[in-house]
């Protein structure tokens, strides 16, 4: 039976996973500089060891309700073919292992945006874990022209 | 074998063919230089050698022929040809492909040379029966040398076959002497060096700015000292790092002799200021573009021998490369004394391709006209030729000197030729800029685009601005300096002015036009370590990256142009240069343009754009003077020629009124001379989409728009003085 490594969070409540191996590092709330004119989702650039990353509001990017809780977010600094990019996330979970036979692809039913991003479903004791594609997190539309 | 010595010989080989190369060019134009003949004849007799202790016996046997052709040529038993100069030089071609052959697979390549090895066999008179039966086909060698410089046309129908200049990426050598002063450094080892001093400079910030809080002299020393050391040690990295443009150049010869050939044109190249200094990562960008350029040049601009002596220039063209540092920036200009650009041909082309609607085209300067070679998909070559004329031309140019933060302007004079100047950094790492804060968020401005600082006071903060139809303006000695401010342009809201009500305008240009930017607050001039932004921020025209500042925190480097045309203070060519076609071109849309609204006579109601207003004046009509045909009023030590706008339009007189009122004048500047436009009333300023349209033709007039609900004709500023005298306007 096949299984992978899964990095998990939480946003509004409920929970997602995105591959390990994608996972660089989690840090903490970093000294955020905001982008002007960028798109919402974009929270700001962190300062990664001298290097100079973007930080991705998840709930913006999920449509999810803003942060209200006092909690700093955390970053979820994941690699991607065109360099590391961080996600902001309510609290990061546990490292989980999930087997195949508890994954479903998402239902037609979830709007758009969501839709792109979410690879699937682990269907998990007591909850429901999406699986995020970490290199859909920048819709296409929304990178450079 | 020792992997060692053959890489040190590819090296060296390399090298020597590079200089092959412009020796034979050189060779060609005076076929009696002995000296180059008897350089290039070691070259050769140095490659045998080796290849032959190396056991490549393919390349042997080639330089073995080339080597006995040389060797008459050094003695003068033969004199040198057209012929044999491009059997040689495709001789140099299939070395140069063998090396590449053997530095990626460790052999010579299964290549056939016979005929090649045949036909250098037979230049120099010997032609064996293996290599004449091959050849049966081939005209004999002229007896007679042809005229030397003059290559005739006649090459292209040689049979040998034509090495492709494919290179299978040698490695990059510096064509310097080697002395026994200087060491080959692999240029990764630089690279990574210029990462680590950019990462020093970033600490060396930080601890100054840690140093400003801290109160121990002890302290200060040191970090005083850490400041100077860190500042001579990335100069002189950046140093190494340095080649002379002329290692770009040196290819050029060959590809303008060649291209030359091809296309049955001569063309003598000059160069000037080949040891101007760059950062090889610009060496490398600028490699293509320029090559693109050049051949560009030859392709379209320079016409064949009888088009250019019929129009009465010399049969051979000339093409110009020039390099030289200017402010900060280099400065390439490629031009040649061809045909030009037509501007009504590149119209005619740019509305068939759909580029641009007819109308917009219409009303186009003839400027703007030649900007279009830049647009994507655009080619004016009549039909593909192997050269050029793909329509992947000057965009690419374009797009490519753009990325690195240079500019191109290309200027055409129809009939006499095009110049392409290039503008670009020195270095792309290191950049000295300005640190300024909007809204506690502090942003940098690369010090190239920065003029001057002006900071107003809190108590004269409010009276400096004036409004202009509700855009700001100050008057900057007096003349007008539209304002930006930064916070609304990145949408950030708040005040306009900083918390202390004081003014802060930097003064800064963009595409030839300067216009101030209000911000919260100007601290230091810095260096910083520019840092590209992520993909998902690439599409932010405002931002030219990012950097580190000393605390560590992240700042946005603001791209001035970006936000120049984010507050339309340049004009929509502009625009159009940057953002490509498909967004300005998009129907419906049209340009938001500032316009100087005037009375012209009883009742004309005219517009002039507010681009070509230096300064409006109110003169003394006593002031009006005679100098020969023209009025001239004297205007800051110089002479002012007034010219009438009225009288050349035709708008019926104004009714003469008081005689002490004084003259309207509108003054315009283009290179340095003003002329003054004498109007009846300077009725407003505003900025409108306009939308030209041109219900009928008339002398002084681009057409007519809607300003503000009503008819407004708009001035064609360079035709009414055109109109008035030629010589005054500065074409």
């Amino acid at each position: 039976m096949a299984t992978r490594q899964l990095c998990t969070f939480q946003l509004a409540g409920a929970s997602f996973g995105v591959d390990v191996t994608h996972v660089q590092e989690v840090i903490r709330e970093q000294e955020m500089t905001r982008v002007p004119l960028a798109p919402p989702m974009i929270y700001g650039l962190i300062n990664l060891r001298g290097q100079i990353v973007s930080a991705i509001d998840m709930r913006t990017r999920l449509g999810l309700p803003p942060r209200t809780s006092e909690t700093p977010p955390m970053n979820v600094v994941v690699r991607t073919d065109e360099g590391a990019m961080s996600l902001l996330v309510d609290q990061i979970g546990d490292v989980i292992e999930v087997g195949d036979e508890a994954f479903e692809r998402p239902p037609e039913t979830l709007d758009v945006a969501t839709k792109d991003l979410v690879q699937g479903v682990y269907k998990l004791e007591g909850h429901l874990l999406l699986l995020l594609d970490t290199a859909r997190v920048v819709p296409t539309t929304e990178r450079a022209s | 074998m020792d992997d060692d010595i053959v890489k040190e010989v590819l090296v060296e080989s390399h090298e020597n063919l590079d200089q092959l190369d412009r020796d034979f060019v050189a060779l060609e134009a005076d076929p009696t230089a002995r000296g180059q003949i008897a350089g290039i004849f070691r070259t050769i007799h140095t490659i045998k050698g080796t290849s032959g202790f190396l056991g490549f016996s393919g390349l042997e046997s080639l330089t073995h022929v080339a080597e006995n052709l040389l060797s008459q040529l050094r003695e003068g038993t033969r004199l040198l040809d057209a012929d044999i100069v491009t059997a040689l030089l495709q001789t140099v071609d299939a070395v140069r492909e063998m090396l590449a052959s053997i530095e990626a697979t460790g052999t010579d390549g299964q290549r056939d040379d016979s005929a090649l090895i045949a036909r250098l066999a037979r230049l120099q008179g010997k032609g064996d029966d293996h290599a004449a039966h091959k050849q049966a086909s081939h005209r004999p060698a002229p007896a007679v040398p042809a005229p030397a410089p003059a290559p005739a046309a006649a090459h292209v129908a040689s049979p040998a076959p034509m090495p492709k200049s494919k290179e299978l990426a040698p490695p990059e050598v510096t064509a310097t002497a080697v002395s026994d002063t200087s060491v080959r450094v692999d240029v990764g080892l630089l690279d990574r060096l210029m990462n680590l001093v950019g990462e020093l400079v970033l600490a060396r910030n930080q601890i100054l700015q840690f140093g400003s809080t801290v109160k121990d002299g002890a302290f200060h020393g040191t970090s005083q000292r850490l400041n100077l050391l860190t500042t001579e040690l990335q100069e002189g990295v950046m140093k190494t790092r340095m080649q002379p443009i002329g290692n770009v150049w040196s290819k050029f010869p060959r590809v303008v002799r060649d291209l030359a050939v091809t296309c049955g044109k001569q063309v003598r190249i000059e160069m000037e200021g080949e040891d101007t200094e760059l950062d090889r990562t610009i060496i490398e960008a600028i490699k293509d573009p320029l090559t693109h350029a050049v051949r560009n040049s030859i392709d379209h601009g320079i016409e064949r021998p009888e088009v250019r002596v019929a129009a009465g220039k010399p049969a051979q063209g000339r093409l110009f490369l020039r390099a030289f540092h200017e402010g900060g920036q280099v400065n390439i200009e490629i031009s040649d004394d061809g045909g030009g650009i037509d501007p009504i041909k590149v119209r005619d082309r740019a509305v068939a391709r759909g580029l641009v609607p007819a109308d917009r085209a219409q009303r186009m300067s003839e400027r703007e006209l030649v900007s279009l070679v830049f647009l994507p998909g655009f080619s004016t070559a009549e039909k593909v030729t192997n050269v050029s004329g793909r329509g992947v031309g000057m965009d690419v140019v374009k797009t490519n000197i753009e990325r690195i933060g240079g500019t191109v302007e290309l200027t055409s004079r129809h009939g006499f030729g095009t110049s392409l100047r290039v503008k670009i950094p020195l270095t792309l790492a290191i950049i000295p800029a300005l640190v300024v804060t909007t809204r506690s968020e502090r942003y940098a401005i690369p010090q190239v685009n920065l003029l001057e600082l002006v900071r107003i006071e809190p108590k004269a903060a409010a009276r400096a601005v004036e409004s202009i139809h509700g855009v700001p303006v100050f008057r900057l000695r007096g003349n007008l300096l539209p304002l930006v401010y930064l916070g609304a342009a990145l949408e950030l809201g708040g005040p306009g002015t900083a918390p202390d009500g004081s003014l802060c305008i930097v003064v800064l240009s963009a595409d030839d036009r300067t216009f101030g930017l209000v911000v919260d607050g100007v601290h230091d001039t810095e260096e910083i370590v520019v840092k590209p932004l992520g993909k998902e921020l690439k599409g932010l025209t405002a931002f030219a990256g990012a950097t580190i500042m000393g605390d560590g925190k992240v700042a946005l480097i603001l791209d001035v142009l970006g936000i120049a045309q984010r507050a339309n203070v340049v004009s929509s060519s502009k625009d159009r240069k940057r953002e490509g076609a498909d967004t300005d071109l998009a129907p419906g849309t049209e340009d938001k343009q500032a316009l100087l609204l005037v009375r012209v006579g009883a009742d004309m109601r005219m517009a002039i754009p507010l681009a070509m207003v230096a300064r409006l004046e109110e003169l003394p009509r006593r002031g009006v003077e005679r100098a020969g045909r023209h009025q001239v009023v004297q205007y800051r030590e110089q002479l002012l020629p007034l010219v009438d706008v009225a009288t050349v339009v035709g708008a019926s007189a104004a009714v003469q009124g008081d005689a002490d009122a004084p003259l309207q004048v509108v003054v315009h500047a283009r290179n340095g001379r003003r002329v003054g436009l004498v109007v009846e009333q300077i009725v407003d300023i505003v900025e409108d989409f306009v939308r030209i349209e041109r219900p009928f033709a008339q002398r002084g007039i681009v057409g007519a728009t809607v300003v503000e609900g009503r008819v407004t004709n708009l001035l064609d500023v360079e035709g009414v003085i055109d109109a008035c005298d030629p010589s005054l306007s500065a074409a």
